[in-house]
């Protein structure tokens, strides 16, 4: 992070020529300042824990998502739980049928906060081809989302992007707050 | 009522060292060991992308013919073909007096599914799927792309039919939005109109 720098305090410690490592900095007085809230959202944005809500075939690009190809572990976001109390990021792959909306509902209640959530392909964003009396019209008529994915499925590449994107809006909702950051990430 | 078929049996303990667990420990270890001098396969995705077949159907698109001008003749067939009804059209008429073109052309990305009917039915091939696969938007507004940004996603393709070029030819083609100022390449010939 940009807010991370080492700050040194250069005072009469510089002068004791022995006490210098490599980066020229005495080594008792390494600092890094930061501000609380960057330094917890830099935790949360690097150890997202998705809980898998995967309702039909985009499930599969999910799994490939977490699989070696893509490893989504280079993002920290590797832990998938299946438990709601222990993720914070929940991923709707597929479609919501209505009478699976309720249970989506009350699992997205049982995570702890903060917690942000993708819609991923099209079924989740807006109901997709299913213009049905079956089908929510996109998740978020039930729970907020952060995040939508188009596609059909979207490739784990897109969903990469996804959560690159809830990073971004993890870091910018710590300095901004949460609605302006959403805000922030729709002009940008 | 009798049971049909017999359990299998736990296997039995193979014996003291196989009960510290060591073996099977350093079997694990072993195949662990083996996978690091392998191949890597993980792409590293947003350094290094993968290479797209030709024919690959990502976003859909609009397109403008070499002398700029917008393809879409504001037909409606894709808006009819769409099987998640993605598209909106709405048409206006054009100063060339012969065609319509479309006022407004929304697709929202959100309900797309990339099949590619639009593509397949256009029959000004006007519309075009593109390679494009990684968009992804934080509200539902966002993912509705209009005209200017279809277009410009979509960019130009050669026409090589030179439906109007008659009509450049005599009307100085009003309907030009970018790229005018020049004839045509086969102005003079342009009889397919």
């Amino acid at each position: 992070m940009n807010e991370m720098k080492s700050g040194g305090v250069a005072g009469s410690a510089l002068q004791d020529a022995t006490r210098y490592s490599d980066d020229n900095q005495p080594h008792d007085q390494w600092v890094m300042t930061t501000r609380l809230a960057d330094y917890v959202a830099w935790g949360r944005k690097n150890s997202l824990w998705p809980m898998p809500m995967g309702l039909a075939c985009c499930a599969i690009e999910l799994m490939a998502m977490v699989a070696s190809r893509y490893d989504v572990a280079r993002f920290g976001a590797e832990a998938l739980r299946f438990s709601p109390r222990q993720a914070d990021l929940m991923i709707v792959a597929g479609t919501v049928t209505k009478k699976m909306a309720p249970a989506v509902k009350r699992i997205y209640d049982q995570m702890p906060e903060p917690k942000w959530v993708i819609a991923m392909g099209a079924c989740a964003s807006s109901g997709g081809m299913f213009r049905s009396y079956s089908v929510t019209q996109g998740v978020d008529e039930v729970i907020p989302v952060d995040v939508y994915i188009p596609g059909c499925p979207p490739r784990p590449e897109a969903l990469i992007e996804g959560i690159m994107k809830v990073q971004q809006l993890v870091e910018v909702g710590a300095r901004r707050g949460r609605e302006r950051a959403i805000t922030a990430g729709a002009a940008r | 009522m009798p049971l049909k078929g017999t359990p299998v049996k736990r296997a039995a303990r193979a014996g003291l060292l196989a009960a510290t667990y060591l073996p099977s420990i350093l079997k694990g270890m072993w195949i662990t060991l083996r996978h690091m001098f392998r191949s890597k396969v993980t792409m590293q995705y947003p350094e290094e992308t993968w290479k797209l077949p030709d024919n690959y159907r990502g976003l859909p698109a609009l397109v403008r013919d070499d002398e700029g001008r917008v393809k879409c003749v504001a037909c409606f067939l894709c808006e009819y073909v769409c099987p998640p009804k993605a598209i909106h059209i709405e048409a206006q008429e054009i100063a060339t007096g012969v065609e319509k073109g479309p006022k407004v052309f929304d697709i929202n990305m959100l309900r797309c599914i990339m099949c590619g009917y639009c593509e397949e039915v256009c029959p000004e091939q006007a519309i075009f799927l593109t390679k494009e696969y990684t968009a992804v938007g934080v509200s539902r507004e966002e993912m509705i792309y209009h005209k200017d940004r279809l277009l410009e996603m979509g960019g130009i393709r050669p026409d090589p039919i030179k439906k109007w070029a008659r009509l450049t030819h005599d009307e100085a083609g009003s309907d030009r939005q970018q790229g005018a100022g020049h004839h045509p390449v086969g102005a003079g010939s342009g009889v397919h109109g």
